[in-house]
C-alpha cells in the first residue's frame, strides 16, 4: 500500500481502492449475500414482506424434494423428486460435455503446440477464435439449424448413404451435449495448449529417446506437465456447461431439463424470485464444491487457473 | 546550477536491519563524488535516500543548505540515472529527453529544441527521432544522460550506469561521462563497485562497508593511504601480515612478526587497536641480496604474465604467500621458479591498518 | 509409421477446423437461401431479402442498438475497474493480495444466473427500502450492465495483470524523479505502457457483452437486447432475418480479426527493424 502511494499518490490510489471496492463489495460480495438471505424468506406479496408472515425457513429449498416421478435403473422402479433430478442430470451431463472437450481439445492442443508448423500456428488460432467472438446464441442456433429433422446434417448422411433415412438428433440431452461442447471446446483447448507449449520439446524426444512408446510419453511426460491447464479446462468448461441456459433451452428436447433452467421458470413464470434464489444457492453451492474438490483432485491453486 | 549537499548523522533502516548507519558527508558543489563499496554496503540507499525514493531513519539530508526532509523525488533538483537506465521506452529519443521539460509544461517547440542542443552534448546528433529499441548500449547510456541533464539538476546520481556495458565501452564512457560532468558542473554523485571506474573519474570517493562510510579522501589517498584495512583489500591487492606493534616514533612504528621485527607507518588514533601491516605488491620488491630492512627470505612458486605488469608469487619459508609485481617495461628480470630470493619493502609504503569500521 | 502419425494429425485437425467453421458456414449460408425458414436444405434459390427483412424488423434493430450501448458502458465501466484492480494486486503482497486476487478470480466462475439474480434482488431491494422510484433501482439493461461488469471486470484484470508483471517499476521512479506529478507518470509513463492489454481487455468486454445471455435475462426488465430476442426468435417463430444479422456480425467479427491480425505483423516487422539496427550500432561501437 505504501508503495502505490508512493508511486501514484494518495489521490490516484484512495480512487483506485474505491474502484476495486465498489466492484467486489457492491457488484460481488453485497449481491450474493443478499441473495443468501432471501433464500431463506417466503415469497409473499409486498404489503406482507417486513410483517409477521416474513420469516426465515428452509421452507424454499425443500421445495427441491416437491414432486416426485417414477424413474428405473436396471429395471429397478426408484421415485425421485423432479428437481433432484434435474440437478443430478445436469450434473451429468456437464461431465459428459467436459470429458468430450477434453478428448476433443487434447489432441488437437498437443498438435498445435509441439507438432504444428509454428509459421501457420497465427493463421490457425486466428481460425479457431472466431467461433468464440461469435455470440453464444448464434451458435447454438447454427446446431438448431444443422440438427433440425429436415436440416442440412439428415441431408448430407442420406446423400452419402449413410442412413437410410432422418434421424431425430435433438431428442433427451443429445442436442445439449453436442451444443454444450462446440460452445465450449475453445474453452479447454487454449489452456492446454498454453500449458504444453511451455513444455521442453527435449523432454518429449528424450523420453521417445528412451524407448518409451507415444502413450506413456503422454501419460508420463505431457499430461502431468499440462496438469494446470487441463485443471483450468476442466473447471472452465463444467462451470459454464452447469451454467448455461441458452444452450440447454435451444437445443434442448421435450424430455430435457437443465437445472437453470427449472431456476428460470421460478423466477420468470412463477415470479417467485425467492425460491429461484434458493436455488441458485444450491447452483452456487454446487459449483463451489465441484471447483474445490477438482483444485484438491489436479493439485493446483484457484489462482493458477484463469491465465 | 550546481549545489552542495550535505549528510548529517544520516542511518536508514529497513526493519531491524541498518542499511546504513551514521553517514556524514559533505560533497562541494561541482564535485564528482563516488560512493564505492561492494554490493548490499548500503551505498544504492545513499543514493535513493538523496533522490527522495526512500527517508533517512536518522538525521538530515541537505542540499544547497536546504534540509530535503518531506520532499517527494519530484520536488527535488537531483536527477537520477538508473542501473538500467529506465528509458521509456514508447517515447522516440527526444520526448525521452525532453520529458522532465513536458512535466514542466514547457511548450513542443522548445522541448525539440533543448533536446537537439542536449543530443550534441552527448555527441548523438541526429538521433532525435529514434525509437529507443533501435540504440545500441553506449546510445542508450547517451539518452540517459542528456534525460537528466534536461531538467538541469543540482545534483546527478548515477547508480553504476556503466554496469551493463562491455570492458573497451565501459573505459570510453567513464572519459565521456568525465568530459560531460566538466563542462556542465554539475555535482555528480557516482555509485559503483568497480573501483577501477571510482579511481579514474572521481574528485573525491567515500569507500562504504556494511553500512558505514569507512574513508572519504581522494583516489590517490585512497590507494596510497587507505584508512584501514577494508580500504586497503576493496581498492587494491595486498600482502598481509599479522604481528604486534611496537613503540611509535615520527608515524612510525615496529612491528614484531614471524618474519622478525617489520617497520611501516601508523596512524596516530590507530595506536592501541589490533593491527596488520599491509603493502601493496607493486611496493614489494624482490632482490637477490638481504635489504636493510623489512626483509623476509621467500622462494618463486609462480609467476604469472598480466599484460602491463607480471606477478611473482612467493612464498616465506613458513609457506606465506607473497606476491610482488614488476612493471613489464623491459627493465626487470623475470626470476625463475625456485629461485631463492629475499622480499622487502619500505617502510614508509608500509602501514599498519586496524580492520574495517564496523559496528558492535 | 511417424510419417502416417503425422498426417493423421493434420486430418484431425482438418476435421477439427471443419467441426468448427461449418456451423457458422451453413448459418450464414441460409441467410441468402430463398426459403421461409432458416435452413440451406433445400435450397431454393439466393435471395436478399432477408437482410431487406432484418433491417425492417424495427424490434431487432431496437435490440441491436440497446445491445451496442449496454456492450459500450460494460467495456467503458470493465476497463475502468479491471485496470485499477490489476495495478493494485501487481502492487501489494501477501494475504490480502491472496484473498483479493481469489475473489477477483472467483467472479468468473459464478453462474451467470447467480449474479443475475443476485444483481436483481439487491437493487431492487435496496430501492423497496429506500422507497425510491429513482431508475436506478428498477430491472432495467443498466442492471445488466452491473451485472455484467461484475464478471468481465475480472477478465480485464486478468489480461492488465499479465502485461503489468513484465512492466519495470523504475520507469515511474524515473519520471517522478524527472519531476512527474503521479497523474503525468500514470498518463505518460503507465497507461502507455498497458495500452495494448486495455484494448484487447475492452474488445473482450465488448464481445462478451454482447454474447451475454444469462446475466441479461434476469436484470432486463422489458428490455431486449440482441441475444435476448434471438433467442425468442428461435423459440417462437424463426426467419432467415436472424441468418443475414448473423451472417453481418460473423463478417464484422471476421475483418476486425483481420485487421488486428495485420496491424499485429506490422508492428512485429518494424520492432525488428529496429532491433537489427541496435546491432548495427553495437557493432559499429563495438569497432571503435
Amino acid at each position: 500500500m505504501n508503495d502505490l502511494i508512493r508511486r501514484y499518490g494518495v489521490t490516484i490510489t484512495a480512487l483506485m481502492c474505491l474502484l476495486v471496492a465498489f466492484w467486489l463489495v457492491m457488484l460481488v460480495v453485497v449481491p450474493n449475500i443478499t441473495l443468501f438471505e432471501q433464500s431463506f424468506r417466503p415469497y409473499l406479496p409486498v404489503v406482507d414482506v417486513g410483517g409477521p408472515k416474513d420469516f426465515y425457513s428452509l421452507r424454499n429449498y425443500a421445495k427441491v424434494f416437491d414432486g416426485s416421478i417414477e424413474r428405473s435403473f436396471f429395471g429397478i422402479p426408484y421415485m425421485i423428486p423432479v428437481h433432484v433430478m434435474t440437478f443430478g442430470l445436469t450434473i451429468w451431463y456437464s461431465i459428459v460435455v467436459t470429458v468430450a472437450c477434453f478428448a476433443l481439445a487434447y489432441p488437437l492442443a498437443f498438435f498445435m503446440a509441439k507438432i504444428a508448423n509454428p509459421k501457420s500456428l497465427p493463421t490457425l488460432l486466428l481460425l479457431l477464435f472466431i467461433p468464440l467472438w461469435v455470440s453464444e446464441v448464434l451458435r447454438a442456433f447454427a446446431w438448431w439449424i444443422i440438427l433440425a429433422f429436415k436440416g442440412p446434417l439428415n441431408a448430407l448422411l442420406l446423400a452419402i448413404g449413410a442412413i437410410d433415412e432422418p434421424v431425430r438428433w435433438i431428442v433427451g440431452y443429445d442436442g445439449v451435449v453436442i451444443g454444450l461442447t462446440y460452445a465450449y471446446v475453445l474453452f479447454m483447448l487454449f489452456p492446454i495448449y498454453n500449458a504444453i507449449s511451455s513444455l521442453d520439446t527435449n523432454q518429449i524426444e528424450a523420453a521417445d529417446d528412451l524407448g518409451a512408446p507415444w502413450w506413456k510419453i503422454h501419460l508420463r511426460v505431457v499430461l502431468p506437465y499440462a496438469k494446470p491447464g487441463i485443471a483450468s479446462g476442466c473447471v472452465m468448461v463444467f462451470m459454464l456447461s452447469a451454467g448455461s441456459l441458452l444452450v440447454p433451452s435451444i437445443l434442448g428436447s421435450t424430455t430435457s431439463q437443465w437445472f437453470t433452467q427449472t431456476i428460470d421458470q421460478w423466477f420468470k413464470d412463477a415470479l417467485d424470485w425467492n425460491t429461484a434464489s434458493a436455488y441458485a444457492f444450491i447452483l452456487l453451492l454446487l459449483c463451489t464444491v465441484f471447483v474445490s474438490i477438482a483444485l484438491k483432485v489436479f493439485n493446483v491453486k484457484l489462482s493458477d487457473i484463469a491465465k | 546550477m550546481s549545489a552542495k549537499i550535505d549528510l548529517e548523522n544520516v542511518s536508514c533502516d529497513f526493519g531491524s536491519f541498518r542499511a546504513v548507519d551514521n553517514a556524514n558527508v559533505s560533497i562541494e558543489p561541482g564535485e564528482f563524488f563516488s560512493f564505492l563499496g561492494p554490493s548490499g554496503c548500503g551505498k544504492t540507499t545513499i543514493l535513493r535516500m538523496i533522490s527522495g525514493f526512500i527517508d533517512p531513519t536518522e538525521g538530515a539530508i541537505k542540499i544547497g543548505g536546504k534540509d530535503m526532509r518531506g520532499q517527494r523525488p519530484n520536488q527535488r533538483p537531483t536527477a537520477l540515472i538508473f542501473q538500467n537506465l529506465a528509458l521509456f521506452p514508447l517515447m522516440p529519443v527526444w520526448e525521452n529527453i525532453s520529458f522532465g521539460l513536458e512535466v514542466r509544461g514547457v511548450d513542443k517547440a522548445t522541448r525539440r529544441k533543448k533536446a537537439e542542443e542536449l543530443l550534441e552534448l552527448v555527441d548523438l546528433k541526429g538521433a532525435a527521432d529514434k525509437m529507443v529499441s533501435q540504440l545500441s548500449g553506449g546510445q542508450k547510456q547517451r539518452v540517459a544522460i542528456a534525460r537528466a541533464l534536461a531538467v538541469e539538476p543540482s545534483v546527478m546520481l548515477l547508480d553504476e550506469p556503466l554496469s551493463a556495458l562491455d570492458l573497451k565501452l565501459r573505459q570510453h564512457m567513464r572519459a565521456e561521462l568525465r568530459a560531460i560532468q566538466k563542462r556542465t558542473g554539475v555535482t555528480f554523485i557516482y555509485i559503483t563497485h568497480d573501483q577501477g571506474e571510482a579511481l579514474a573519474m572521481s574528485d573525491r570517493i567515500g569507500v562504504m562497508s556494511q553500512g558505514r562510510i569507512q574513508q572519504i579522501a581522494n583516489p590517490r589517498d585512497i590507494y596510497n593511504a587507505p584508512i584501514n584495512g577494508f580500504v586497503a583489500g576493496f581498492v587494491g591487492e595486498n600482502n598481509i601480515f599479522e604481528g604486534k606493534s611496537g613503540a611509535v616514533a615520527a608515524g612510525m612504528a615496529g612491528f614484531d612478526t614471524a618474519y622478525g621485527t617489520l617497520r611501516a607507518r601508523i596512524n596516530d588514533d590507530a595506536k592501541g587497536s589490533a593491527l596488520r601491516l599491509y603493502v601493496r605488491p607493486e611496493h614489494t620488491l624482490l632482490s637477490a641480496a638481504k635489504a636493510e630492512e623489512n626483509s623476509i627470505p621467500v622462494t618463486v612458486s609462480e609467476v604469472s604474465f598480466e599484460g602491463a605488469f607480471i606477478s611473482i608469487l612467493c612464498h616465506s619459508d613458513d609457506g606465506k604467500l607473497i606476491v610482488a609485481e614488476l612493471r613489464n617495461d623491459g627493465s626487470a628480470t623475470v626470476p625463475d621458479i625456485g629461485t631463492k630470493l629475499h622480499a622487502s619493502f619500505d617502510a614508509a609504503r608500509a602501514a599498519l591498518l586496524p580492520d574495517a569500521n564496523v559496528r558492535g | 509409421m511417424h510419417k502416417l502419425r503425422m498426417n493423421l494429425a493434420r486430418l484431425y485437425m482438418g476435421l477439427f477446423l471443419v467441426f468448427m467453421i461449418a456451423p457458422l458456414a451453413v448459418m450464414s449460408g441460409a441467410a441468402f437461401n430463398d426459403n421461409r425458414l432458416p435452413s440451406i436444405v433445400p435450397w431454393k434459390g439466393w435471395t436478399s431479402r432477408w437482410f431487406e427483412a432484418m433491417i425492417n424488423d424495427d424490434r431487432m434493430m431496437v435490440a441491436f442498438g440497446n445491445t451496442l450501448v449496454v456492450a459500450v458502458a460494460v467495456a467503458v465501466l470493465a476497463v475502468i475497474v479491471g485496470t485499477a484492480s490489476a495495478i493494485l494486486i501487481n502492487s501489494i503482497s501477501g494475504r490480502v493480495r491472496t484473498l483479493l486476487y481469489s475473489m477477483m478470480i472467483s467472479t468468473i466462475l459464478i453462474p451467470g444466473v447467480v449474479i443475475g439474480i443476485s444483481t436483481m434482488i439487491l437493487w431492487t431491494k435496496m430501492g423497496n427500502a429506500m422507497g425510491t422510484e429513482f431508475f436506478l433501482f428498477n430491472p432495467g439493461l443498466h442492471l445488466s450492465v452491473l451485472g455484467q461488469v461484475s464478471y468481465i471486470a475480472a477478465m480485464v484484470m486478468l489480461l492488465v495483470l499479465a502485461r503489468l508483471q513484465s512492466f519495470d517499476a523504475g520507469l515511474e521512479e524515473a519520471a517522478l524523479d524527472l519531476g512527474a506529478s503521479h497523474a503525468q507518470v500514470l498518463r505518460r509513463i503507465l497507461l502507455p505502457y498497458l495500452y495494448p492489454a486495455i484494448g484487447a481487455g475492452g474488445a473482450v468486454a465488448f464481445f462478451q457483452s454482447i454474447e451475454n445471455y444469462n446475466v441479461t435475462q434476469f436484470t432486463r426488465g422489458g428490455m431486449d437486447t440482441l441475444t435476448v430476442y434471438v433467442f425468442s426468435m428461435v423459440r417462437s417463430g424463426v426467419t432467415p432475418a436472424i441468418n443475414a444479422l448473423a451472417f453481418l456480425l460473423i463478417m464484422v467479427t471476421l475483418v476486425l480479426a483481420l485487421i488486428y491480425e495485420i496491424n499485429r505483423r506490422r508492428l512485429a516487422r518494424v520492432e525488428a527493424e529496429r532491433e537489427a539496427e541496435a546491432r548495427r550500432a553495437t557493432a559499429l561501437e563495438e569497432a571503435i
